[in-house]
């Protein structure tokens, strides 16, 4: 008898050692002659669980994690002599059935419905899980029914934006033009998420289809994947992917036999955070600096290389393939307010558990918690959360309750972009944390706007100069005009969302700042 | 290790034959210089210009604007640090400051002996299992002070890393 089982071929499992697990998994069997097929999968994004092992039962599969490799051969004796033929399980990293998970069982998952189940490169995987049927139904539609279906779903830009996709599409689509560009943006820059990552590694076949789907819908016949370079697996599946998806004529000159051409290619970033931002993007693609452009015009009118260009998220892109093949209702009922559908959190930084996890909008910061996390991985408790990256406000414990929605988020001047969650305990240091984002965009500000470009090394020392004690209530006015001055002074997002982490800072945390909490100086910065 | 500069050079013209065809053909044509020398030697900018029809002045521009791209030979293995927030809050200050202790050198530095580089990276995505640093191509997660030092000594008697 063959026994099937699966190791994932996936970042965070080959960063915990799983090339060494599957080696010691194939070797064992060959040692003791046992007929092993061994797929190497996507995670499930449960990454406290990694490496995890999985094994095909009549019930199912069956997991084991996080696995070293001094447990394979006790794991391959349990899979022999208890879960195979008793279906019952002895050791102690056996988890179960892995479809019943709490951690799996609890989410919503419609664009990662395959990750970690299929071989990523193998096209039948993704074939007999519904793959390319939204393409089948875009190739039969008009490109308009394809705008109005993704209108319909209210997707909105996951990158962080947050901007209706389908109206970016809308745009390309009635622009006029003999050339237009489909534009993935997979610089996942944001410190705590993976999720664009996961997508690329896990299930790339779904992205080609979204992005084929996109240049049907506007018109485009290329289409590229800016992929940040910190990527190296998701570069090497990806571009495997390519090689099949052209050679079984998904891409290429006539996709699917219809006479329609749509060509992929991946060009890879050089290690800056700014080329996440759309238009800095654009100008690395054309073999420029980075720095971004005013806009308008925008880029849906004059893009890549002055070209109409759409410029969508890797999760925006892979949503696409679930709406067109379900339509856009199935998708925009899921969701609250005008955030519809799912978004996948990332849940990352000090957690027990943490990982992937997609839910439709609305729910809590705390329930989000309580249900997936486990706590912290010191154990101490959880004082504060940056949610939405490295531009994203830090939460303290009392806004734990606001809506996970993007209108919410905006409310209280915080940030839900790209999704991703970073706990940190209680002996983080928010006067540290502040000046590390005001660190972090000297580091990575392209220089084109002076608030941005000088405003935060002045951050930097009168940050500096607070933590010193010296003239502090000056500073720290000092340092709300100089924040104020780049939220307002700032084309883009860098230089004007910078100040978000840092107003959070002090306002929410004063006592790191030495600062009573009813200080009068906070009262007379209230600008937030 | 000595470079012979007349085969790097030829090596770059060749390199930009290959690529200079593509659509914005300047970051993948430094990408595979940085790849096949291990920087890009600032004697190829000129002919990197002359090819391209551009300036010297641009080239340069472009290289000093990436993180990534470096002008300047690095060690065999390239170590890089992740300094972002999910790396912070589970340690990464405190290895980022071993780190430095062990090998005896800086951010941007090479040691004595021209086996290691060390450079910070803001985030490597693998956020929910760090401090995570990246050694050439591969990824490590949970890198405690011992496992980091341990790595060190495994990566001192590989042969040179891409």
């Amino acid at each position: 008898m063959t026994i099937k089982m699966f190791i994932p071929r996936e970042s965070t499992a080959l960063s915990l050692g799983a090339h060494d697990v599957a080696q010691a998994v194939s070797d064992y069997s060959t040692q003791h002659k046992v007929e092993l097929n061994l797929i190497r999968n996507g995670s499930r994004g449960m990454f406290w669980l990694e490496p995890m092992v999985e094994v095909e039962t009549s019930k199912g599969r069956f997991a084991y994690g996080p696995v070293d490799v001094s447990d394979v051969p006790s794991i391959m004796t349990d899979i022999t002599t208890n879960v195979l033929s008793k279906h019952t399980q002895a050791h102690s990293l056996a988890l179960g059935l892995t479809e019943e998970l709490a951690y799996l069982k609890k989410q919503t998952r419609l664009t990662f419905a395959r990750a970690g189940i299929t071989d990523p490169l193998s096209l039948s995987d993704y074939l007999a899980l519904d793959g390319f049927t939204g393409l089948h139904k875009a190739l039969a539609a008009t490109s308009q029914e394809i705008v109005t279906t993704v209108v319909d779903s209210g997707l909105r830009g996951r990158g962080g934006a947050a901007f209706p996709t389908g109206i970016k599409w809308q745009t390309v689509h009635d622009a006029p033009s003999d050339k237009k560009y489909i534009v993935c943006n997979a610089d996942e820059g944001d410190s705590g998420t993976f999720a664009d990552r996961l997508v690329m590694e896990c299930d790339p076949f779904m992205l080609i289809e979204g992005m084929i789907i996109a240049g049907l819908a506007v018109g485009a016949d290329e289409g590229y994947i800016y992929l940040r370079s910190e990527y190296p697996v998701a570069d090497e599946i990806l571009q495997e992917a390519i090689v099949i998806a052209t050679k079984e004529g998904y891409l290429g000159n006539n996709i699917c036999g219809s006479g329609r051409t749509f060509n992929l290619e991946i060009r890879l970033g050089a290690e800056a955070y700014i080329c996440g931002e759309e238009t800095s993007l654009l100008e690395s693609m054309e073999g420029k600096r980075g720095v971004v452009r005013f806009k308008p015009p925008l880029p849906a009118i004059e893009g890549f290389f002055g070209k109409p260009t759409v410029v969508n998220n890797v999760l925006s892109l892979s949503a696409i393939p679930y709406i067109l093949s379900q339509g856009g209702q199935a998708y925009q009922q899921y969701g609250a307010n005008r955030s519809r559908g799912t978004l996948p959190f990332q849940l990352a930084g000090n957690v027990k558990q943490g990982g992937l996890i997609e839910l439709p909008f609305g729910s809590t910061l705390q329930s989000l918690l309580n249900d997936f996390s486990g706590g912290t991985q010191s154990e101490r408790p959880i004082r504060a959360i940056q949610v939405g990256g490295p531009l994203g406000a830090y939460l303290p414990t009392s806004k734990f309750d606001i809506p996970l929605d993007y209108e919410a988020f905006t409310k209280a001047s915080a940030v839900l972009g790209h999704g991703g969650i970073v706990i940190f305990d209680d002996t983080v240091d928010m006067l540290e944390q502040a000046r590390f984002s005001m660190e972090f965009c000297v580091d990575e500000s392209c220089g084109k706007c002076t608030p941005c470009r000088i405003g935060s090394t002045r951050g930097v020392e009168v940050i500096d100069r607070i933590k010193d004690d010296e003239s502090r209530a000056e500073n720290m006015i000092l340092l709300s005009d100089l924040c104020e001055t780049m939220i307002n002074g700032s084309l883009c997002a860098m230089g004007s969302m910078t100040p978000i982490p840092v107003i959070s800072a002090y306002k929410d945390f004063p006592e790191d700042f030495h600062l009573p909490s009813s200080n009068a100086v906070l009262e007379e910065t209230n600008h937030g | 290790m000595q470079l012979d500069f007349s085969s790097d050079l030829s090596n770059v013209v060749k390199i930009i034959d290959t690529l200079k065809h593509k659509k914005g053909a300047l970051l993948p044509i430094l990408h595979q210089i940085q790849r096949e020398i291990g920087y890009i030697p600032l004697k190829t900018i000129d002919t990197i210009a002359k090819k391209l029809q551009q300036t010297p002045a641009e080239i340069h521009g472009v290289i000093s604007f990436y993180h990534q791209f470096r002008t300047s030979q690095p060690g065999e293995h390239k170590i890089q640090i992740c300094r972002a927030e999910a790396c912070q809050s589970r340690g990464s200050r405190g290895l980022e400051q071993h780190a430095k202790e062990h090998l005896d050198i800086e951010y941007r530095g090479t040691t004595a002996d021209k086996k290691f580089s060390l450079d910070s990276v803001y985030c490597l995505g693998n956020c929910a299992t760090g401090p995570n640093i990246r050694i050439n191509d591969e990824l490590y997660g949970r890198v405690s002070n011992e496992k980091f030092e341990r790595l060190v000594s495994t990566f001192k008697t590989k042969a040179k890393g891409r």
